[in-house]
């Protein structure tokens, strides 16, 4: 409940300041201020009750200890996010304040889908986490791709509401209720599964995998995050996707039980297997950066959803884990690759010569991202596959697939590090637009370590899922 | 009435909304018809509110409030809906301002 009031309430401020602030940094400034404000917030409430107790909330939203525990790791990234690019988000137009705003309302948005426990608090989850990225994705409102990727994302993102919606009614209509709990219970007794109920249930899942942009229902994903402003990307392909992954476990953990069966996990290991292949391979033939990285977030999220595949303690345990890794990672690499002049893998040619520290922190995030061991992201990886494995394990062509999968994303996430440290700069342009600060290296360095801390020892972070 | 017309009358609603969806190249009748979907949902909202409402009274229930909290969705549609059309509006006012068209077959920027 904190992270939903306090989060909602740092937009307003946000706002206000935006009228008596004029000098951009101070924003910067007071935005900081409130995200660490915030995820102290929300830290509290992981040991603790709720600074705000409304028990009248409880049939809307029910916070578990794994939600509270997301909450704290989206407003960590959110927190590194916003000292790493605050300058690059200052850059992006004039209206710097209505961006932190919009961002705190996108966090809002997540922590209703951390905790809900009725339909109607998912479809207002959803929108007030996509409403405020329509605007964010359009900012640069001068910049022609800009335009276009808003437009496609707003466009796509009303037309999955539509469809989950029609999802919601459907299942309404059978079950009489849009509280999970209710519907669990009834479902347990209808077999076999009412007609309204499974097309329902299909329809929310068809528009739940768009909001995580899992193949086949992926294509707006790459020319949006490649349109928007780099630094927005970097917001939408991590905090965005990890609470959008983990409403989408919360939605048909509980209370699709009849579901359960091995029917449900074929529709998703064909959905897995699907976003792993596209986003692998496609990925190996692009050239810039960006775009590389908008479809390695599929197939990232291919690795998330093997948590919907199983429904065990071992997903959800995983999840923990590739969330945070997965976030800090991208978010590093976004926030080198916002202060960049040329967004291709030539514009990192020669970046371990001029910035050794940048080019360090680098490697280990790309490391990561690969699932390369003694990181984050490879106990993420690794715990999404055993996870898998432990709840079915006659689905081994998934699990070598998956593996596979990630030996590919070895080359093309590797091409960076080639770039960095093998290959010479032959223009004279700098690397980066704006010169970078000397406490950037550190910090990068800093959210470096935090992975591979995460990867050697994941326990200082599950042992909050067992308090 | 039956349900029954009810349903049939918000699917054939939707997958007109859909099918133009998929099929036009206007930005703003796109926009159109995903309120057209949205709508469709309103009425089957409404028509099942009503069938739990009544089935709730055959049950026995004296006074009953069965069926109430899809009206109320009703309404949180709405004004989601509406703040969807206060963005997308002016999405589609700055696409305009730059390319004098609401085209979406301008949208080829992005492709490789």
């Amino acid at each position: 409940m904190n992270l939903i009031i306090i989060s909602a309430l740092s937009g307003v401020v946000m706002m206000f300041s935006g009228l008596f602030v004029k000098n951009n940094r101070t924003i910067s400034y007071i935005a900081t201020a409130l995200i660490i404000f915030l995820s102290l917030a929300t830290m509290c409430e992981l040991g603790a009750k709720s600074w705000f107790n409304i028990p009248q909330a409880e049939a809307m939203l029910r916070t578990s200890v794994y939600g509270k525990l997301i909450g704290v790791i989206l407003t960590i990234a959110t927190t590194f996010y916003f000292v790493l690019s605050g300058k690059d988000i200052e850059r992006v137009g004039k209206h710097v304040a209505d961006y932190y705003a919009l961002m705190f309302f996108v966090l809002a948005g997540a922590g209703i889908l951390l905790s809900f426990q009725n339909l109607l608090m998912l479809f207002l989850g959803v929108e007030i986490l996509t409403i405020p990225l329509f605007i964010l994705t359009g900012a640069q409102k001068q910049n022609l791709k800009s335009n276009e990727a808003s437009l496609k994302y707003f466009l796509m993102g009303a037309f999955s509401t539509g469809i989950m919606l029609m999802g919601i009614v459907l299942i309404y209509g059978a079950m009489g209720s849009f509280d999970l709990s209710v519907i669990g219970k009834k479902a347990q007794f209808a077999t076999p599964i009412h007609g309204a109920n499974l097309m329902g249930l299909l329809l929310l899942l068809a528009s739940m995998a768009f909001k995580v942009s899992a193949a086949p229902f992926h294509f707006w994903t790459p020319d949006v995050y490649d349109g928007a402003p780099t630094v927005f990307t970097s917001f939408m392909a991590t905090i965005v996707k990890v609470a959008a992954v983990v409403a989408f476990i919360r939605l048909f953990e509980g209370s699709m039980e009849p579901f359960h069966t091995s029917k449900w996990q074929i529709l998703v290991s064909i959905l897995i297997a699907c976003t792993l292949l596209v986003g692998n391979i496609t990925a190996v033939f692009q050239q810039s950066v960006k775009r590389m990285l908008a479809y390695s977030s599929i197939s990232q999220a291919g690795y998330m959803l093997f948590a919907v595949f199983a429904f065990n303690a071992f997903g959800k345990e995983g999840i923990t884990i590739y969330g945070l890794s997965y976030s800090l990672a991208t978010i590093g690499i976004f926030s080198v690759l916002s202060k960049m002049q040329d967004i291709t893998f030539d514009g990192f040619n020669g970046l371990a010569r001029q910035y050794p520290g940048i080019a360090f922190a680098l490697t280990v995030f790309v490391l990561s991202l690969a699932g390369i061991p003694l990181t984050g992201g490879f106990l993420g990886k690794f715990y999404m596959i055993s996870a898998g494995a432990a709840s079915n394990s006659s689905y081994t062509w998934l699990f070598i697939l998956a593996i596979l999968c990630a030996a590919v994303s070895v080359y093309y996430y590797f091409r960076i590090i080639q770039a960095m440290y093998f290959k010479e700069r032959v223009s004279d342009t700098p690397v980066f637009e704006v010169p970078v600060s000397k406490a950037f290296p550190i910090l990068l360095i800093v959210v470096a370590a935090l992975i591979i801390l995460i990867g050697i020892n994941p326990q200082i972070l599950l042992q909050y899922l067992y308090f | 009435m039956p349900i029954n017309y009810y349903i049939f009358l918000a699917i054939i609603l939707f997958c007109i909304g859909v099918t133009g969806v998929l099929t036009r190249r206007n930005a703003i009748i796109i926009f159109m018809c995903i309120e057209l979907m949205l709508n469709s949902v309103n009425l089957l909202l409404v028509a099942f509110s009503k069938m739990h409402h009544a089935r709730a009274l055959a049950a026995g229930a004296a006074n009953t409030t069965a069926g109430i909290e899809a009206q109320l969705f009703v309404f949180f549609i709405m004004v989601v809906a509406a703040a969807e059309v206060a963005v997308g509006l002016a999405i589609i006012v700055m696409m305009y301002r730059n390319t004098h068209s609401v085209d979406i077959n301008f949208l080829n920027r992005l492709k490789n």
